[in-house]
């Protein structure tokens, strides 16, 4: 286990490295009347939509990770689940910032009250309330987090349809399949750069993790001599 | 569902709360008829034990038999023939001694819920205040209301944390006689304690604790003030 | 058993509030404490904004609900009567429906207090449609109070629990706010959009759905130390 981290880490740096030469030759989306401006800024999609994927897979991660600690008990599954929740907020952090600039360029506004971006913001935002909780809850606060992640799994889908309903402007998801043959290769290799770069983050974040509740074990241990 | 309550036993049991060890690798047993009392300063982990004996708090190590099962495997039919009587007293203030009783009784599924209240509320020595609010009663009342909301469902282990505090003479002695009662009707009872002479009086067997660490476990009389003496006083003095 | 578990309980606290009055009282001056500074806000030369009732109306709920939540079992905290609840052989998921009852029984009183004071200070019409203006907030109220409940109930052990509870409640109850400020919003207009509210009520109902059978699963779990 611990021998795979060395060639995942330079299996993610390389791809990072590689990646900005791919999408710089790739073809640009065809946009009426586009300045090169704004071509340029849909290059920030090979960012963006990966950042947004991996978010929603750690969010998925950590609601079954949770659910299992809470039924199941297992404190593994507990620490798998923080891991997965910070990484949330981190790759949530990318899709917030990117988002923005980009919308910046091809709405004309910095934010928009859609459907995705609003979800977005919201599950950030559950995310981030249990990093909080767990952090100043004092004991006990792993279950109540682990509550909330549950709870804000089953709550996507109702923001989704609500905001939804609300109202909606955001590219739809028809943006993927109808990829220019050029893009689709570089775009999928964003995503699988990005996949690597969270299974590294996670893998080493739930081992911090378990180094420190074995440290908790051994001052326990010496504190019973 | 019916369990055998023959013996209670902990088995190597610790509490940690974080980094802090509450109770470390206690191991004791009380069988039925016996009264079993917990001494030793502020913090030695005698609250810790008695939540962990009345399936409150999970130990984070060892394990707690009653009868032959566990907590996990007898279920919640188990908190059925569990009674405490905590330090928090567990008493609504705002609601009057026979409601309180009342309540509890029906949330314990007790048969004859009036019968039973009345004989509570006579025990307690409260008939004539029974329709009083509990915020208006003196430390005293409230401990002797709270004791026998506890023992509504009549449990078949008993656990007091400080039963005496806020008790007159006459209530200590009616207290003691009514728990030497229970134990002839064979229930267990563990009882915290600071109250040496009520201690020697009633206790068949006493655990003192220290630093969550169980420093005597002795089950021969009159040993009491010599196991307090060494453990408890120098630490108070 | 599980219904007369559920029944005792909430008359329980009822009895209690009856008493003491104490979260009915402060509750109800908050919420129209809540509106009065919304009305400084968003009512201009003597004329509210467009919609502004509704919204006002949702979010005065919202934040006297979590007051109240917050006492109630501030309450049960008091002489620990919580644990006394858990140590009982009577189911915990009964205990918890008795609670959720307590709650949303109390904010429908509170709600009958605001409604008719939002018409009156609004020139809302409330009564033109007042079974659909009923059903939404008894929808709503639910599903606020059903996710309020469970983290309320887990909070009684945490630290800084006041924080803690809007923290936690707001980004889980944000469909039942959404829903419920467009449901009234349409209901409130010249011309009401019965359909559309209706709409609305039935996400409410399956949010409802969703969460109380959630927090019915996850709250014995959750109770044991």
């Amino acid at each position: 286990m611990k021998s795979c981290y060395l060639p995942a880490v330079l299996l993610a740096m390389a791809m990072f490295a590689v990646a900005p030469f791919r999408l710089m030759g790739a073809p640009d989306i065809l946009v009426a009347n586009a300045t090169p401006g704004v071509l340029l800024s849909y290059k920030i999609f090979y960012y963006h939509v990966p950042s947004a994927m991996v978010m929603f897979l750690s969010a998925f991660v950590c609601g079954v990770a949770s659910a299992v600690y809470l039924f199941k008990n297992r404190l593994a599954a507990d620490r798998l689940a923080a891991a997965a929740a910070e990484l949330v907020v981190v790759f949530g952090l990318i899709v917030l910032v990117t988002g923005p600039i980009w919308a910046r360029k091809a709405w004309g506004v910095w934010w928009q009250w859609d459907a995705r971006l609003t979800s977005t913001l919201l599950l950030w935002m559950i995310f981030m309330a249990y990093l909080l909780v767990r952090r100043f809850g004092g004991q006990g606060a792993e279950k109540l987090s682990a509550a909330m992640a549950v709870f804000g799994m089953a709550n996507v889908p109702f923001v989704y349809v609500s905001v939804n309903i609300w109202r909606t402007i955001h590219p739809t998801t028809q943006v993927i399949p109808t990829l220019a043959p050029g893009m689709r290769g570089v775009f999928w290799f964003c995503v699988l750069s990005f996949v690597v770069l969270f299974g590294l983050l996670l893998a080493l974040r739930a081992r911090l993790e378990q180094r420190r509740a074995d440290v908790e074990r051994l001052y326990l241990l010496a504190d019973e001599e | 569902m019916t369990f055998d309550f023959g013996e209670v036993s902990v088995r190597e049991v610790s509490r940690n709360y974080g980094r802090r060890r509450a109770l470390t690798r206690v191991s004791l047993a009380c069988r039925a008829g016996e009264v079993l009392g917990l001494l030793g300063p502020n913090g030695a982990g005698k609250s810790t034990l008695l939540s962990i004996l009345s399936t409150l708090l999970a130990p984070s190590a060892g394990d707690v038999r009653y009868g032959t099962k566990t907590a996990a495997e007898a279920g919640p039919a188990l908190r059925a023939c569990l009674g405490l009587l905590s330090h928090d007293l567990h008493l609504y203030p705002e609601l009057t001694a026979a409601e309180n009783l009342r309540f509890f009784a029906q949330l314990y599924g007790v048969s004859d819920v009036d019968g039973r209240v009345a004989a509570a509320l006579d025990r307690a020595g409260l008939l004539s205040r029974r329709d009083d609010v509990v915020s208006g009663f003196s430390r005293g009342m409230r401990q002797r209301l709270a004791l026998e909301r506890a023992l509504l469902h009549e449990p078949r282990l008993l656990l007091l944390d400080e039963p005496f505090t806020g008790l007159d003479d006459a209530s200590v002695a009616a207290l003691v006689a009514r728990l030497r009662e229970l134990r002839g009707a064979g229930r267990i009872l563990v009882v915290v304690t600071h109250d040496l002479d009520v201690a020697e009086r009633l206790l068949d067997k006493v655990a003192v604790l220290k630093d969550g660490r169980l420093v005597a476990f002795d089950d021969a009389r009159g040993r009491i003030r010599e196991h307090y003496r060494a453990h408890v006083a120098e630490q108070r003095a | 058993m599980f219904l007369r578990v559920a029944w005792l309980v909430m008359r329980k606290d009822l009895t209690v509030e009856v008493r003491s009055r104490e979260v009915i009282y402060t509750t109800i001056f908050f919420a129209v404490a809540c509106v009065l500074v919304f009305a400084f806000a968003l009512v201009r030369e003597g004329r509210p904004l467009e919609d502004a009732a509704a919204g006002i109306m949702w979010i005065s709920v919202a934040f006297a609900g979590t007051l109240a939540l917050g006492r109630t079992f501030e309450r049960e905290r008091h002489s620990e009567t919580l644990r006394a609840l858990m140590l009982a052989p009577a189911s915990r998921p009964a205990i918890y429906v008795g609670k959720l009852l307590g709650i949303v029984l109390l904010l429908l009183v509170v709600e009958a207090v605001l409604v008719p004071l939002i018409g009156l200070l609004f020139h809302a019409p409330i009564a033109s449609r007042p079974l659909e203006l009923a059903g939404l907030l008894v929808l709503g109220t639910i599903g606020f109070s059903a996710v309020g409940t469970l983290f309320a109930a887990m909070l009684v052990r945490a630290r800084s629990r006041d924080v803690m509870l809007p923290v936690l409640l707001y980004p889980i109850t944000i469909p039942v706010i959404i829903a419920g400020v467009r449901g009234t919003a349409a209901l409130f207009e010249v011309e009401p959009a019965v359909d559309l509210a209706q709409m609305w009520m039935a996400l409410l109902a399956f949010f409802d759905i969703v969460f109380v059978t959630l927090s019915l699963w996850t709250f014995e779990p959750l109770m044991t130390e």
